[in-house]
């Protein structure tokens, strides 16, 4: 395992994730992993008592996390949301902007590369689910 | 043409910054190949069989002299004092330096160009139809859609991890001339019986090795709901895409096995949603891109007629020229298809005349054509024999836009890893045999493709005649393909049998085209004499 990355305030959360199916089997659990090749919308109905949901990229080829990530942040999920697996320094900035806020990388990231690549644009093009505003909102005040 | 403002300027300089820090760590080894790769491929920049190559967006295939003198400069500096420029309307250098690379793209970023997602599995360079603002028939100019287009992929966080590449292309005419229906999203601009502008969605076209034509997904797409639709097209498409094969990784693929209906079922949900979030700029976006495409200040009142006189001259005004949307004035075709020459190349020299013309003649504008030719779009008719002298002191004013040597090559296995066998040498073996002027312009409109491997880069799925080059027990072979068509009509080849070496392939495509000769009735093309016919004449003609 790398180094882990948090970008949130509150305390990490303890609890050990469970699988989708053990998730949706039973009621109290409040983290949950999801492998890339599920639906994050299942969790929908039950975002309320998730604390962590950790996001698989087995390949970071493999981007549909990055969908599942804002679907997630969409569907109002405030939670800690964590990438886990083959996360490199030049992804991160594009999951930040997808909704991630924690990182499990398999391999160590560079901080210091990884500083430099998330200060690094000013401007985006498009809303995502960081909240920044993409240049036509800036445009047109 | 559209003009960057302050942010557009500092996303692309930060891009500059950005791929430097990356060549660096790479050079540094402090990042494997392996990872460099989908990094670089983000930005254009392949490892071929000899050296780099690097591909340079050109945004909907449209340029200013400005930028044009930039593309020679960098051949010149940087390369073999060429440029190859390639059937998505962008350029491709051949023979660059790894270290280079970040001042190039530093160069390019000088005169408002990048070469952002030119390769990798994102969101390419739009392109569009290079006649946009000039052709007769266009309900309106389509460039300022695909302006927002491209402002809207780059970097998106969302789809920089497709399961495949993804191209869009979108036109505004009737005549479909990008060949929308064989990309993964085809947009086509018209007014709807009530008078509104919308777009007819094609989803799922694609050439390759299992080619497709694309089906319409939604018939009428408002033009507020561009961009959200867009995004719902897509995230059906990253979730649900193909990630097991390679090659059943593109969206023609999803569409196919899932059907259409269901495909479009899907899409609506997802946007049902996705249009709750505002990811849809105001119309004052568009607007105020679309003001960067206000027609040209073009003159009224001058002479629409031109002096035919000299008879070269004639012969190129009837094949090169056409029709221009403002009386007085034509579109040029500048075709970079010489006989004996490599379909699509440049030279420095080449580039800058052409530069030159398009700043005094053109109103400082030029389009790059899926074709692989360069166009002067807004050209005054007093102006035309000048600039056709002009050309033909640069050996560019070749005579045979749309005819038989107006072939679309890939770079084949003269350049590229992939090829199974060379392109380049056949494209000229054919334009050699039908050399003569006045028997290609007897043969009218034909389209000939021609692609190195399965890839298809050289379209030759969507040629009147297209040839594939495949490997056969460790030589060089060629198939035959007919009817295929990248336009409205769209439609993909045949093969005719079993394939050909490399002279064999061309002696088969003169037996077809003597056939057509014989079959043919007034006005008919061999696409049409094809399709009324059928394959079986040809057939027998070729191998009987
Ligand atoms: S069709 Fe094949 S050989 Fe030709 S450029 Fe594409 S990948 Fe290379």
């Amino acid at each position: 395992m790398g180094n882990a990355l948090r970008f949130r305030d509150d305390t990490a959360h303890e609890e050990p994730a469970v699988t989708l199916d053990a998730f949706l089997g039973q009621t109290n659990a409040t983290a949950v992993r999801l492998e890339s090749d599920e639906d994050a919308r299942k969790l929908i109905p039950q975002l309320g008592q998730l604390a962590l949901i950790e996001v698989a990229f087995p390949k970071f080829r493999d981007g549909r996390g990055y969908s599942a990530a804002r679907i997630l942040r969409e569907a109002g999920y405030t939670g800690e949301l964590r990438a886990a697996g083959d996360v490199l320094v030049d992804q991160i900035p594009y999951m930040r902007r997808c909704g991630f806020d924690s990182f499990a990388p398999e391999a160590d990231i560079d901080t210091d590369a990884l500083e430099r690549a998330l200060s690094r644009y000013e401007h985006v093009y498009q809303k995502a689910a960081d909240g920044r505003s993409p240049v036509w909102a800036l445009r047109h005040g | 043409m559209y003009k960057y403002d302050e942010f557009d300027q500092s996303i692309v300089d930060t891009r500059v910054a950005e791929f430097r820090d990356q060549v660096a760590r790479r050079l540094a080894g402090e990042i494997s190949e392996d990872q460099f790769k989908p990094l670089r491929l983000m930005n254009g920049l392949y490892l071929q069989l000899h050296a780099y190559m690097l591909r340079v967006a050109v945004p909907y295939g449209t340029l200013s002299s400005r930028q044009m003198r930039m593309l020679a400069h960098i051949a010149r500096k940087y390369d073999r004092d060429y440029g190859h420029f390639t059937t998505r309307q962008n350029i491709q250098y051949n023979w660059i330096k790894l270290e280079d690379a970040p001042d190039i793209l530093a160069d390019l970023a000088s005169v408002e160009m990048h070469a952002i997602q030119t390769s990798g599995n994102c969101i390419r360079n739009t392109t569009s139809d290079q006649f946009a603002g000039a052709a007769a028939d266009e309900v309106t100019d389509p460039r300022p859609w695909a302006e927002l287009l491209r402002q809207w992929s780059t970097f998106h966080p969302e789809f920089s991890y497709l399961p495949r590449k993804f191209k869009i292309a979108i036109v505004a005419a009737e005549e479909d001339r990008a060949a929308i229906k064989l990309h993964d999203i085809g947009l086509q601009l018209y007014n709807n019986d009530a008078g509104e502008l919308g777009f007819r969605v094609f989803v799922g076209g694609g050439m390759g090795r299992t080619p497709m034509v694309a089906p319409v997904i939604r018939e009428f797409l408002p033009t507020g709901d561009f961009l959200s639709y867009l995004e719902a097209c897509l995230r059906v498409y990253n979730r649900y895409g193909r990630r097991d094969n390679i090659y059943k990784a593109r969206i023609k693929i999803l569409v196919h096995e899932l059907g259409a209906a269901e495909y479009a079922r899907q899409v609506e949900e997802e946007w049902a949603h996705v249009k709750t979030l505002g990811l849809d700029p105001p119309p004052g976006e568009f607007e105020r891109i679309a003001a960067q495409f206000a027609l040209p200040a073009f003159e009224t009142g001058i002479a629409d007629t031109v002096d035919r006189s000299d008879p070269d001259f004639a012969v190129w005004l009837d094949q090169n020229v056409k029709a221009h949307k403002q009386p007085g004035y034509a579109i040029v075709n500048i075709s970079l298809k010489p006989v004996g020459g490599i379909p699509g190349d440049a030279s420095s020299a080449q580039i800058d005349l052409m530069a030159d013309l398009a700043e005094t003649y053109s109103f400082d504008e030029l389009r790059v054509t899926h074709a692989q030719n360069i166009v002067l779009p807004h050209v005054k008719k007093a102006d035309l024999y000048t600039i056709w002298q002009k050309l033909v002191a640069a050996d560019l004013a070749s005579a045979n836009l749309d005819l038989i040597s107006d072939i679309i090559a890939c770079p084949g296995l003269d350049y590229c890893s992939l090829a199974n066998a060379r392109s380049i040498p056949v494209a000229q073996k054919i334009a050699k045999r039908f050399e003569g002027l006045d028997r290609q312009r007897d043969l009218g409109e034909l389209k000939l493709k021609i692609s190195g491997c399965i890839n298809a880069c050289g379209h030759h799925h969507a040629g009147h005649i297209g040839i594939l080059g495949v490997d056969r027990k460790g030589t060089e072979n060629y198939q035959l393909l007919l009817g295929g068509s990248g336009a409205e009509d769209a439609s993909l080849g045949r093969i005719t049998g079993p394939g050909f070496d490399e002279d064999g392939v061309v002696d088969a495509i003169e037996r077809a085209i003597e056939k057509y000769r014989t079959l043919r009735t007034d006005g008919e093309r061999f696409l049409d004499t094809y399709r009324r016919v059928g394959m079986d004449p040809f057939k027998e003609a070729i191998y009987g």
